[in-house]
């Protein structure tokens, strides 16, 4: 039975993972997701999880053994920020290509430098040619329910790729919001059994993992990624609306807010958009067409998807809380236009970088963004992209 | 296989787990040192093997082949402790939940580069923590599978690819770290170092004492390298021996934080005898360069009487 609680988004992830009760969980503590390998050594003390903890000198560390021990047989979890994230970048392609289901509960936190503990999603995007599945949450209670179908995608056998659940560091991973959370007897059940088909601790057949791999065979390892990665599409797809039917809360590639008849809207992801539909409510009470688009899950990128939601659609503003540092955007602009281009063309687009380092973006952001766009809409000159909400 | 009942014939007769077809060179220690050490794995006993990026793991396991008949696993350069670890407490929570019966070890080498430098946190974090595994490390000494630069472990004054000798140089100028020693101030069960000789009772006794000690342990080998080193490829045994008898490599073990000498050389020969016979160090022979020589034999002196008063001898 489901019921009502208070938690902040870290709680609410903690809370998911006690109830997965994975194998082994590896993590090293950095801001703002220390607390999760806290609630971890808790729930160990307290016998309420019988998971194997390592307490890992570094984030470095936390992947390397995630990796072996997924490769080993079992449900292998981590959750990391920020330079940690970015200490554990090669090894995420190393988890990716060995095809290992490890989740990680990834709190968004800016980069460096300047040092800077706040919100945005220079870490993962780091990570985003890593071959790991992105699912980016709004809220405690997305950061909650992705958790419960993040093992549900990475151990498809369809699949088999590692997940990652990001939720916006402190906007969220430390803001206690009302959520509903499921019993432990539904999360099991959901959840299932782990039983890998090849692991190096199979007593009928040994196993080699992570072989030198060279040129007549690397790419065709790169192939099966790519096929994994497609099948993830339709997998997220299956699981979320599995999901969906059995609590009713609603979840697919993304979330379309108000967008049947919009001809002025945005696209962003995580936290913000909670601010954004706050603002589109408010535009629609003014008569102004306007709708948002909340991508969940990056990837695999839903190109098709998004390139079908914008039709009909003006002028669009692509919200990147990241600096690719491309000189003309990030990234979230280069894939949103790629999508585009060919398939819904004539829409008239801005690349927003915003939100940096925990930078606040309020309802009056999004109505001076619209703003823009609506006067973009109507032919006047706009930027292909720009800063939003910074001195300059 | 107790060291007072040891049996080269009874080692020898044990089933090979790192298999022929390899692509190691001849004459190369770390293929040597693995065979070694697995042999003392009890042919009942399963084990997952672990290798650190390396001239091992490139020329053992290249897909679609390996050489290992046990379970294998490479993740990266710097992190087969870490990895091992991972693999390791998949066992505990597998044997815990009653869903694994066989009993498996867990053996993880890297050469000194992946050990004594770009691995080694990730070392000393899972020596730290007590994950019950074996830690070896195959020394020779420079980063050979990138093509011989220069490590932690190189010793002084050795021509490398990145310590190169010329008329302003005479090869590295720092010492060799003393890596057995710093894993011996982690207070771990077990930490030995050995290389080969005659009938490899040593490395055969001290494999065994490590891969049977519950715990961290950790197995320092000299295992040379014939392109680094230089020196014909039939003299592998010849040179390890000249370590040994040089107490260049002395033998000996940490065990509970008890250290014990296990061979002392009833003539020390003087390091030249080691050195000269390994193309690396020629150049320490030319005229004028006895002042450096002076300098590795003091150095060598010196370490071996601090060995000797850490020690009580078997």
């Amino acid at each position: 039975m489901s019921k009502r609680d208070r938690l902040s988004g870290n709680e609410a992830v903690a809370t998911a993972i006690r109830q997965i009760n994975p194998d082994v969980v590896a993590a090293f503590p950095i801001t703002p997701s220390t607390e999760i390998p806290q609630y971890i050594s808790s729930f160990k003390a307290d016998g309420l999880i019988d998971t194997e903890f390592i307490t890992v000198e570094s984030e470095h560390s936390a992947m390397s053994a995630c990796i072996g021990a997924s490769a080993a047989g079992v449900r292998a979890m981590t959750a990391t920020s920020s330079a940690g994230m970015a200490l554990m970048y090669e090894l995420l392609y190393v988890a990716a290509s060995d095809r290992l289901p490890i989740v990680m509960a990834a709190v968004n936190r800016a980069l460096s430098g300047p040092i800077n503990i706040n919100a945005d999603h220079s870490d993962s995007m780091g990570a985003r040619d890593s071959g790991w599945i992105q699912i980016y949450s709004e809220n405690a209670q997305e950061a909650y329910d992705n958790m419960l179908m993040a093992h549900r995608i990475a151990e498809h056998p369809d699949v088999l790729l590692p997940v990652m659940i990001c939720q916006d560091g402190f906007i969220t991973s430390h803001a206690v919001e009302n959520i509903v959370t499921e019993d432990d007897a539904f999360v099991k059940s959901f959840v299932g059994e782990y039983r890998p088909e090849k692991y190096l601790l199979n007593p009928k057949e040994s196993l080699g993992v992570g072989p030198y791999s060279v040129s007549v065979y690397y790419m065709e390892i790169k192939r099966q990624q790519f096929e994994a990665m497609n099948n993830a599409r339709r997998v997220v797809a299956d699981v979320s609306a599995e999901f969906t039917a059995l609590t009713g809360r609603e979840y697919a590639m993304f979330e379309a807010y108000r967008m049947d008849d919009a001809e002025l809207a945005v696209l962003l992801m995580s936290s913000s958009a909670g601010t954004g539909k706050v603002a589109v409510d408010a535009l629609r009470e003014r008569g102004v067409k306007a709708g948002l688009v909340k991508l969940r899950v990056f990837r695999p990128f839903p190109a098709a998807g998004i390139a079908d939601v914008f039709k009909g659609v003006r002028a669009l503003g692509i919200m990147d809380k990241s600096d690719g540092f491309s000189g003309c955007g990030g990234p979230l602009g280069a894939e949103v236009r790629s999508a585009l281009y060919g398939k819904a063309d004539g829409i008239r687009t801005i690349n927003y970088v915003y939100g940096l380092g925990g930078r606040d973006v309020r309802t009056e952001d999004f109505e001076y963004i619209f703003d823009e766009l609506d006067r973009m809409a109507d032919g006047g000159e706009a930027p292909d992209c720009r800063y939003h909400g910074v001195r300059e | 296989m107790a060291y007072n009942t040891y049996s080269l014939k009874e080692a020898a007769n044990r089933p090979e787990r790192l298999v022929g077809g390899h692509r190691m060179c001849a004459g190369c220690g770390s293929p040597v040192a693995v065979r070694a050490v697995l042999r003392a794995l009890r042919p009942e006993d399963r084990a997952v093997i672990c290798s650190a990026t390396s001239c091992l793991e490139v020329s053992t396991c290249t897909y679609p082949y390996t050489s290992w008949n046990d379970s294998f696993i490479h993740t990266a350069f710097e992190n087969a402790a870490a990895s091992i670890n991972g693999v390791e407490a998949a066992y505990t929570a597998l044997k815990k939940k009653g869903r694994l019966e066989e009993n498996y070890k867990f053996i993880t080498f890297g050469g000194d580069g992946g050990t004594y430098d770009i691995g080694f946190q990730s070392l000393s974090g899972a020596m730290e923590r007590g994950a019950d595994m074996v830690y070896v490390c195959y020394d020779n000494e420079a980063y050979m599978n990138t093509g011989i630069q220069r490590s932690s472990s190189t010793p002084i004054y050795t021509d490398t690819t990145t310590s190169a000798t010329g008329v302003r140089s005479d090869g590295k100028p720092q010492f060799k770290k003393d890596l057995t020693k710093i894993m011996a101030a982690h207070n771990i069960p077990y930490v030995a170092q050995t290389t080969f000789l005659g009938n490899f009772k040593d490395i055969h006794k001290k494999a065994e004492t490590a891969i049977y000690t519950e715990g961290p342990a950790f197995l320092n080998v000299l295992a040379p390298c014939p392109r680094g080193w230089r020196y014909a490829e039939s003299n592998l045994m010849e040179i390890c021996k000249l370590a040994v008898e040089t107490c260049v490599w002395p033998l000996f073990e940490v065990i509970d934080g008890e250290w014990v000498l296990n061979y002392e050389p009833k003539n020390k020969l003087p390091v030249s005898e080691y050195l000269r016979a390994q193309g690396r160090f020629k150049h320490l022979f030319e005229k004028g360069n006895e002042a450096l020589l002076e300098r590795i034999q003091d150095d060598i002196d010196r370490r071996w009487e601090g060995l000797i008063n850490l020690c009580s001898i078997s």
